[in-house]
């Protein structure tokens, strides 16, 4: 048992609690109080990142999910002024999908898990993913899919001003 | 409790999947269903990250950056659906938007 286990057991013990405090509160219905979870949720899992030494996409993923992606949320939840969702009975229709598709998940997720050969711990992990890699891939072997991204970054810009327009013709 | 491999961060990734999509199906306001796309999106980028590690190759994590890009995207766009919609609607609740509904 090393640190690095003791932290992976504190990093994901962290990020379920978070995570399935985001969608069943039994303090809250408050949309912000799921929006301030996920924060969290996001963030320890950054902390998984830097454990699987991802640490270009931990920084990222604080940087745009827990900072500009979750103030969008925000925003939009000041925006709406949303009343708190009231406590309905769960729809039995709900629960019984719900179930049935987390079943089907876990049927092909037990599946592959047990036909696949445990990998060995602790083999030659040399893949570092810092920035400077992880660049260096990104414009030579995946310039075409990066370029491809701006492009669908501006179309989403042009289309949320469209959307946000006074009036929708 | 044993060493942290491959297997443990798929499970988490795949406990984290489950709970997006009991979100996505239970919940009934627009905005947490949101969320839970949220954690399901980034369930798989922990499942590729952790793919990538213990594969030795650093393609997953080229994957899982495209994928943060295009969920900030979604996000942009999805957010500024559900502001049209609720000047039109004065609601965020599913039930309240049912007149596609057969």
């Amino acid at each position: 048992m090393t640190t690095q286990d003791i932290f992976f057991y504190l990093f994901s013990a962290l990020t379920l609690l978070c995570g399935s405090l985001v969608v069943v509160n039994p303090f809250s219905r408050n949309p912000v109080t799921s929006a301030m979870f996920l924060v969290l949720t996001i963030t320890s899992m950054a902390g998984l990142f830097v454990l699987l030494h991802a640490f270009f996409l931990a920084a990222v993923q604080i940087l745009v999910y827990a900072g500009a992606v979750m103030v969008l949320f925000l925003f939009v939840i000041m925006l709406l002024d949303l009343k708190e969702e009231q406590l309905r009975r769960i729809k039995a229709f709900g629960l019984v999908s719900g179930g049935a598709s987390v079943a089907a998940i876990l049927g092909v997720f037990a599946m592959s898990l047990s036909r696949s050969k445990t990998t060995p711990v602790g083999a030659s992990l040399d893949v570092e993913g810092a920035t400077r890699p992880l660049g260096k891939l990104l414009f030579t072997d995946y310039v075409l899919p990066f370029e491809l991204l701006s492009v669908l970054l501006l179309v989403a810009m042009v289309g949320v001003i469209l959307l946000s327009r006074r009036e929708l013709k | 409790m044993m060493h942290a491999g491959l297997e443990h961060y798929m499970v988490v990734s795949f406990l984290l999947f489950s709970i997006g999509l009991l979100g996505v199906v239970a919940r009934r306001n627009l905005l947490v269903i949101y969320m839970s796309l949220e954690l399901m999106l980034n369930a798989a980028n922990l499942a590729l990250v952790a793919m990538s590690r213990f594969n030795g190759n650093l393609d997953g994590q080229v994957l899982v950056f495209f994928i943060i890009t295009v969920a900030a995207a979604e996000v942009a766009v999805g957010l500024a659906l559900i502001v049209a919609l609720y000047r039109k609607r004065q609601s965020a609740h599913v039930e309240d938007l049912t007149s596609l509904k057969f």
